[in-house]
């Protein structure tokens, strides 16, 4: 069995285990993480329905406030850190968001890029009315 | 299940790398195994929301997002769905700690929130193709009403596994499987609750902005 | 409302002779085998050793004996295209109509792809990686035996089109709008793409079970730099088994919803977006044939290594190069529609990214030359195939780089230059691979080695089939003829597809010699015993009995260096006495009938879906539920192997080197 210093569930916190914690102090953590996801959701909530942020800047605000939220998810809820005992889950997790950026990035790219050099739709018309 | 029987001969101080120090414990070989699923999971949510971003634009004349999308409603989903995953992780410290009565109060908590993200959910639906935004009606409600739609698929089976797992608990008590397998919804609860994240932010968020 | 949906006598293509005499032959086969079984009395032996089996060794070979079933119907359709074209030139229109030749070859690419090299590929790595890491099976038995027979659903259900209904007539990979249903309104397309999706599950489990292995799972000592080559080119193909297959399945899916619930994805009403198709497919096209070629690239540095008799040159690089490929697979899936329309930007960058990613299969084809350089290269089967592979992939690989330039390409795109790279790499890269891997491992897995002077014959037809098969192509791909062509007017074109069938022959030898050699072989084992190590091999499979018992290994090996076995034995050379051992009770996963329970109702769920009949949807669906929560529910995951069996096996086989 190997020791739980080298390796640790994805989903386990680091108390798990070895020093049996308190669950007090394991709500603590789970509230913390509630109270922080409630503030940047109110928080972007806020930035699209208000001029707070300048409006070319609003999906970009949106976005880092939706990356710092899935921090505090991965952070709070799911105890990932960056200790050795997390090395496979914290590697895991940063090929899925390689793959997915990849993915959306390169096919918003493309697929853009193919529509700006389609023939527009009323020369296609007049294309096959001879 | 016993790959690891024979390492308990090992002398710690002999294995200086984690790399090397054998086979993993069972909870941790099978949250790891469900924690690579739902990368999996993650990717496939990824080319419903590519497509989506591309054809966003595409409503053939039809409703566009900013005329159906209702704020109010998408909040208090979001408030459900968040307290869910919070009632949750308390649920696994229940688990962990093998408290019965504080695990189900949580189960049941945690399964009303997520039958109320529900619920608003499939009303968010009806009202929607009531008024003729149908999956149909063009190519940006066919993104959309799949990618909501698989997102609430996926709520739709954590509850049923949710329920399950009820019954396995009262039937095998806190066995490690039952354990380890309440470990592993509790990752995929956590995982819905990321996704709706990014879900409510580009569909709903980015998506009443002109 | 009709109790069977779209179904009716009229499914079954009683007007397509050649149709009905396929279909009549195939279910010959299938009444002929199934019967030999019941009259032997073979039932409950195959359904508890076989069937129900968790056994990673067990569900490796049930996976290459699917792959090699369907190597013979992919070949079919080979050769009917072949002889087709060979004849139907001018006024001559062959003996295919279009409508059926457009099956042949969407089925002949999808059948290869899916359910003959990935299968062999698969129970390739399930047979070996356990073993080759010094573990007792994979991380999820139960799951791995669920992977396979979904699998074995997929290809049911491709099969059963061939009786009832119709297949794809798209290609194998089904572009909008053609696989729409306003242009295909059968089922063809239906039947494609549940086949697929439910394999495509069976895959991405399987991705998980080996990431999760390799990962987590290695003997103690196995650090990653003592892990043989082939686990990590295992690793590598499942890190992308399990990030490219969501995103099939997700495009699928979308394709689904445009053809059941008129949805508008890829329609062009609606303001739907075919080319949405192309770019979502080949994003998981590319590294697809990624996930096909590593597992290949390891078995030849282990085939290398070991009849070279020195350790593989490189190993650190191998390694790096391996994951720069696995990495790399993900950023050049644009080549494969540089002529769909997208600026010259675009299309260089994925342009320079094909090229970049030549660059690790370059280091791993030196790395391979470098290990024989100096080392006795003794010339068995596996070696031939292993030689064969470097000069063949390097040509195709190089007419990869040609395509790779954009403007290049789209003189080529959809073209038979295009026809001939993809087969030259894949015959040449995995097909020469599996088979290599097939002849090496077969002794471990049963006991006995396989025929030398038909593994050979078999080799050299392989090889002189596939020049003389393909070379052809590349010179009608320049002269301009495009692919999946049913008739053609230019003359000029028939010498050359005249010659490429005279090359399917010559394959079609090289298949048969496969096939005499296994049952001379099986004829004469008793000749040719193999032992636990009859190559004189380096990693730890060579170890055990042969084949090895169900737990592997009787104490688990610890690992302190890279080709574990071969350092263990010199060692034992020296060693004065081995330490005694001492054997303890091993607990090892019980069998199940989870995986073929649930494929029986995947394949009821998918016909239903395929011919609309709802009511058996729901019905296979909840069966499929109710297997999931029996196999739940279940008290007993483990049966006790007894010290004392365990210590009788040892002591009868007297192969393992105590390390």
């Amino acid at each position: 069995m190997t020791d739980t210093r080298y390796d640790r569930a994805p989903g386990d916190s680091s108390g798990f285990t070895e020093l049996h914690e308190g669950t007090w102090s394991g709500v603590i953590v789970y509230t913390i993480g509630l109270v922080l996801a409630v503030i940047l959701t109110a928080a972007s909530f806020w930035v699209a329905n208000t001029s707070l942020l300048w409006a070319p800047g609003i999906p970009l605000g949106l976005a880092v406030l939706a990356i710092a939220q899935m921090g505090i998810h991965l952070v709070f809820f799911l105890h990932i850190t960056t200790g050795p005992d997390n090395t496979n889950n914290v590697l895991a997790l940063a090929f899925g968001v390689l793959i997915v950026t990849v993915v959306v990035v390169g096919s918003v790219w493309i697929m853009f890029d193919l529509n700006d050099n389609m023939m527009p739709p009323e020369l296609m018309n007049l294309h096959m009315q001879h | 299940m016993n790959i690891a029987l024979a390492i308990d001969e090992v002398h710690r101080e002999a294995l200086p790398r984690a790399s090397e120090a054998g086979p993993a414990s069972k909870r941790i070989v099978v949250a790891y195994g469900f924690w690579i699923f739902l990368l999996s999971d993650i990717v496939m949510f990824a080319a419903l929301f590519a497509a989506y971003a591309i054809l966003v634009r595409a409503t053939a004349g039809g409703p566009t997002g900013a005329q159906l999308f209702n704020q109010v409603n998408v909040a208090i989903e979001t408030a459900c769905l968040l307290a869910s995953s919070y009632t949750c992780g308390l649920m696994s410290l229940a688990v962990n700690a093998r408290r019965l009565a504080t695990t189900y109060f949580f189960a049941v908590v945690t399964f009303a929130l997520g039958a109320a993200f529900l619920a608003l959910e499939l009303r968010e639906f009806a009202d929607m193709i009531a008024r003729g935004a149908t999956p149909q009606r063009s190519a940006f409600l066919s993104a959309f009403f799949t990618l909501v739609g698989c997102h609430g698929l996926h709520v739709s089976a954590g509850l049923l596994w949710l329920l399950v797992m009820m019954a396995q608990v009262a039937i095998k008590g806190f066995r490690a499987a039952v354990q380890r397998r309440l470990l592993c919804f509790a990752l995929f609860w956590h995982a819905l609750d990321i996704i709706w994240v990014w879900l409510f932010t580009v569909v709903y968020l980015m998506g009443v902005h002109p | 409302m009709n109790l069977l949906g779209k179904l009716s006598w009229n499914a079954i293509p009683l007007d397509q002779p050649i149709v009905m005499a396929a279909t009549s032959m195939m279910i010959a086969g299938v009444v002929l085998v199934l019967s030999w079984v019941t009259v032997k009395g073979h039932w409950p032996y195959l359904w508890r050793e076989w069937i129900t089996s968790v056994d990673h060794k067990r569900i490796g070979v049930m996976y290459i004996v699917l792959a090699l079933l369907m190597l013979l119907r992919g070949f079919t359709d080979a050769i009917m295209m072949r002889s087709q074209q060979a004849v139907a030139a001018g006024g001559a229109h062959g003996y295919l109509p279009p409508e059926h030749f457009d099956q042949i070859f969407s089925a002949h690419g999808t059948i290869m792809i899916f359910f003959m090299a990935m299968p062999f590929v698969i129970g390739l790595m399930n047979f070996v990686v356990p073993l080759q890491l010094g573990v007792r099976d994979m991380a999820f038995p139960t799951l791995n035996s669920v992977a396979l027979w979904l699998t074995a659903s997929g290809i049911l259900l491709t099969n059963i089109s061939l009786a009832v209904g119709e297949f794809a007539k798209t290609g194998w990979v089904a572009y909008p709008p053609l696989s729409e249903v306003q242009f295909s309104p059968g089922v063809g397309v239906d039947y494609y793409l549940w086949a697929l999706q439910i394999s495509g599950i069976g895959t991405l489990l399987t991705g998980i079970n080996f990431v999760t292995t390799i990962l987590k799972t290695r003997a103690p000592g196995m650090g990653y730099m003592r892990m043989p080559v082939f686990c990590w080119t295992a690793l590598a193909s499942n890190l992308l088994m399990v990030a490219a297959f969501p995103v099939l399945t997700a495009t699928f899916a979308m394709l689904l919803l445009d053809r059941y619930l008129g949805f508008h994805f890829f329609s062009i009403d609606g303001q739907g977006n075919p080319m949405m198709y192309v770019n979502l497919f080949w994003v998981w096209g590319h590294p697809e044939v990624y996930i096909l070629i590593l597992p290949a690239f390891g078995i030849f540095s282990e085939v290398i290594s070991t009849f070279s008799g020195k350790p593989l040159f490189g190993y650190r690089s191998m390694v790096a190069a391996t994951m720069a490929i696995c990495v790399l697979s993900f950023l050049v899936w644009l080549h494969h529609f540089f002529t769909m329309g997208a600026s010259a930007d675009v299309n260089g960058f994925f342009g320079v990214m094909t090229m970049v990613i030549a660059v690790p299969t370059g280091v791993k084809i030196f790395n391979w030359l470098f290990t024989m350089y100096g080392g006795r290269v003794r010339l068995t089967v596996p070696v031939l195939w292993s030689l064969g592979f470097m000069v063949t992939f390097v040509i195709g690989g190089m007419t990869g780089v040609l395509m790779a330039v954009p403007p290049a390409d789209f003189q080529l795109h959809n073209s038979l230059f295009l026809v001939a790279h993809f087969h030259n790499v894949i015959i040449g890269g995995v097909v020469f691979g599996v088979l290599a891997g097939y002849t090496y491992w077969f002794p471990k897995a049963f006991g006995f080695t396989l025929d030398e002077r038909w593994g050979r014959a078999s080799f050299w037809c392989w090889l002189i089939g596939f020049y003389i098969a393909f070379m052809p192509l590349y010179a009608l791909g320049l002269m301009g003829m495009t692919r999946r062509m049913q008739h053609y007017d230019n003359l000029a074109w028939q010498p050359w597809l005249l010659l490429a069938a005279v090359g399917a022959v010559v394959i079609l030898a090289g298949i048969a010699c496969l096939i005499v050699q296994l049952i001379v072989s099986i004829r004469d084992r008793a000749q040719r015993p193999a032992g636990g190590d009859p190559w004189n091999g380096r990693t730890l499979e060579w170890s055990t009995a042969s084949p090895p018992p169900a737990w592997n290994f009787a104490v688990l090996p610890r690992v302190s260096e890279r080709d574990t076995y071969w350092n263990g034995r010199k060692r034992e050379r020296t060693a004065q006495d081995p330490p005694a051992r001492e054997y303890k009770p091993i607990e090892m996963p019980k069998n199940s009938a989870t995986g073929f329970i649930t494929a029986f109702f995947a394949v009821v769920t998918g016909f239903a879906l395929i011919w609309h009949i709802w009511w058996m949807v729901g019905l296979g669906l909840f069966g499929a539920f109710v297997t999931l929560i029996a196999f739940a529910f279940r008290d007993r995951e483990d049966i006790e192997i007894s010290a004392e069996q365990i210590a009788r096996f040892d002591r009868a086989h007297q192969l393992e080197v105590p390390i």
